[in-house]
């Protein structure tokens, strides 16, 4: 390990930030020149383009925290909870996202800027759940003991993301729908369908990139830790004169 | 079966200690009281719409009820170190688990017998039905079920008091829209819709109440 | 150490050459510190084992290592030949844990206490056994009152009569003597002479060198996480063990 040879200018890391940066240009480059605009909803509408893949990123995030935290809870392995605690990172900071371009969105199509959509209020409560997720880590002054009891968060809130979803909806049957739902469905057409496609790509890419990088800093983290950790003993040994 | 008769000792004692010291529901009751009474004045509980707002109202203060009580079990627990004293029993730990959670039930569904009556004396809501205590019971053991997880593994927090809620809350939000919604149907005696609700609550029950089970030992661990 | 043990659980029993306690390479990590650095520890049926060190030294950590509550990051611990960790069930049966908080409820009476763990421990004729050891520990003219009412040394009797209960071959006993009265010392050392002759094995830290010296066959020392020093009880006096903790009185 060179110092700072890490990151960044690995050839993995060089090689995700290229492709997914290619990527998400030609996906920037369809959604606002290439695809056309929606006639209904105008130029708004291409806020889904950002929004759609953001959820999808977030979601995914989330459920690697799932396998993460199961597997780390089986085998008490800390690589389980680097990965849990960056993909963590990673889904809340696009859920956050996906929460304003949903409102921003909604603004002119719903004339407010939060509705409580089934989708979009499951999305806020997730938020919720993993902010308590790394509150919790926060303030538990044991790592290990942290570590555990994010993955119970991680594990619990994944579960609970169907439930909240299926509960939001039927107490939404109660209420007005909103006047426009969704945009798309079968009549998108194609040049949309391919825009909504290579943006994903992009945003998944992004995410891969991301987490990659995201990773080598947890596991950093830890290495320092470990060293602060071995160094204070060292001490300790050398002021109670003990030879290790 | 030596894991049943554990379980149960663990409710006879924390039952017992309840009776000696009446520390969790005397308080609990009174806090669901005030609640109830307070969102009087916060909402129209007199009008015709007083159904769905006071199922809400009962329902908030169940959980706020419910937060206090959870949060001072584990205090008790922990007071002379007896929880260790319960880790250190040759018992699966989710016996542990479950004879605590057991306990915690009970103590909420005591506040709640109480409460409902006053809650439909004051008003005038037809709170003798059946359904509306199966509803209250599978709430209560949603809400209990994640709640006496939670607040163990708040209890060995820098911020006990803020991480129950905090966890507690976003996770348990199914169990609120089910019960609130289901006591909505049961006062206005609308029972059409009121077994998907029902079933929700049960699916969320064996579900979070399974994952509990399992981790518990891993919660508790040093 | 093959001696027959009729008073202990058929699991201790026949395990001659296996030791009560084998611990090798325990390292136990917390936030920010080491407290226990690659333990290792072998204590046999019979054995009465003092640990003593100055504050810090990880005595009580170790005895929670020991006693399943915690779990360390290295190292393994069989007790009475289990894996302490894949058998934990079976082996929180055959310790009795006495630490620095009496794990016991207030509102609860004496007897209600010993019942309850009684019923948690899986202690055949709990009734008899209950009156056995409040007698033990001098505590039956209590026996019906709230143990929220003990004084100190009562409350470290009761512990000590939980601790003792389900009749353990092993005993962990973190400082068992502070808070006792002349007395009350005299019934301690009776209970682990008694537990020593029917061939259980005990590790317990104290602050007391010479209380320690005299109930243990053994002495290990403990400083800085590591175990410095493991000699027979007869080969250090006080002075000595002073010495290598490097703490000034006990």
């Amino acid at each position: 390990m060179s110092p700072g040879g890490r990151f960044g200018n690995s050839p993995t890391g060089l090689a995700l930030a290229i492709s997914a940066g290619v990527t998400m240009i030609i996906a920037l480059y369809m959604m606002f020149l290439y695809a056309p605009q929606d006639s209904v909803q105008g130029p708004v509408q291409r806020v889904f383009y950002l929004h759609l893949p953001m959820a999808w990123i977030a979601y995914l995030a989330f459920f690697i925290v799932f396998v993460a935290s199961i597997a780390y809870l089986i085998k008490r392995n800390r690589r389980w909870d680097q990965v849990a605690r960056s993909s963590a990172e990673v889904g809340l900071v696009f859920t956050t996202l996906v929460i304003i371009t949903g409102s921003l969105w909604g603004r002119p199509i719903w004339g407010t800027f939060w509705e409580w959509d089934a989708r979009l209020t499951t999305t806020l409560i997730l938020w919720f759940i993993y902010l308590g997720y790394f509150m919790i880590r926060a303030y538990v002054s044991d790592q290990e003991r942290a570590m555990r009891y994010a993955a119970v968060v991680g594990i619990i809130g994944f579960i609970d993301v169907p439930i909240i979803h299926m509960s939001v909806r039927w107490w939404r049957t109660l209420h007005p729908e909103p006047i426009v739902t969704q945009s798309g469905g079968p009549a998108m057409p194609d040049s949309m369908l391919y825009t909504m496609g290579v943006a994903l790509l992009a945003f998944t890419l992004f995410f891969v990139y991301l987490m990659y990088q995201k990773m080598l800093l947890e596991q950093t983290k830890d290495e320092l830790s470990d060293y602060n950790l071995a160094e204070a003993d060292r001490q300790a040994d050398a002021a109670e004169g003990v030879t290790a | 079966m030596r894991n049943l008769d554990k379980i149960l000792a663990i409710v006879w004692k924390d039952l017992l200690t309840e009776v000696r010291s009446r520390e969790l529901v005397v308080g609990m009751l009174v806090f669901a009281m005030l609640t109830i009474v307070t969102f009087n004045f916060a909402f129209d509980l007199t009008g015709v719409e007083r159904a769905p707002s006071g199922a809400g109202a009962l329902w908030v203060a169940f959980i706020f009820a419910s937060l206090l009580g959870l949060g001072r079990a584990v205090a008790l627990e922990r007071d002379k170190g007896s929880f260790d004293g319960l880790l250190l029993a040759p018992v699966d730990r989710g016996m542990i688990y479950l004879g605590k959670l057991l306990g915690n039930v009970i103590f909420i569904v005591a506040v709640q017998l109480v409460t409902i009556p006053v809650f439909g004396a004051l008003y005038d809501l037809p709170v003798y039905q059946p359904m509306l205590f199966v509803v209250l019971f599978l709430g209560t053991l949603g809400i209990a079920g994640l709640g006496t997880l939670f607040s163990v593994m708040a209890a060995s927090t820098r911020a006990r008091e803020v991480m129950l809620p905090v966890l507690l809350f976003p996770v348990a939000l199914p169990v609120v829209i089910s019960t609130v919604r289901a006591t909505t149907l049961i006062l206005t005696d609308r029972t059409d819709a009121l077994m998907q609700w029902v079933n929700l609550l049960a699916a969320f029950d064996v579900i979070f109440l399974t994952i509990a089970f399992l981790v518990f030992d891993r919660v508790v661990e040093d | 150490m093959t001696v027959s043990m009729p008073e202990h659980a058929p699991e201790a029993v026949d395990r001659g050459g296996i030791p009560r306690i084998l611990a090798s390479g325990v390292t136990k990590r917390y936030e920010r510190r080491t407290v226990l650095r690659d333990i290792d520890i072998d204590i046999d049926a019979g054995e009465s084992v003092v640990l003593f060190g100055p504050n810090g030294a990880g005595k009580t950590t170790l005895l929670r290592v020991l006693s399943t509550l915690t779990r360390p990051q290295k190292g393994s611990l069989r007790i009475n030949g289990l894996e302490s960790e894949a058998d934990a069930i079976v082996v929180r049966g055959q310790i009795g844990v006495l630490a620095h908080q009496p794990y016991v409820y207030d509102s609860l009476t004496a007897r209600e206490n010993l019942q309850f763990f009684g019923r948690m421990f899986e202690v055949d004729n709990a009734p008899a056994r209950i009156d056995q050891v409040l007698a033990d520990v001098e505590l039956l003219d209590r026996a019906d009152d709230q143990v929220g009412t003990f004084s100190r040394g009562m409350l470290q009797r009761i512990a000590l009569a939980r601790a003792i209960l389900h009749q353990p071959s092993i005993l962990l006993f973190d400082e068992p003597d502070t808070g006792l009265d002349v007395a009350s010392v005299k019934v301690l050392e009776r209970i682990l002479a008694e537990h020593r002759e029917s061939s259980g094995s005990l590790l317990m830290t104290t602050h007391d060198l010479a209380f320690g010296i005299r109930v243990a066959t053994r002495v290990l020392i403990m400083v800085g996480g590591r175990i410095v020093r493991d000699c027979p009880s007869s080969d250090v006096t006080a002075d000595e063990v002073e010495s290598i903790m490097g703490a000034p009185g006990a």
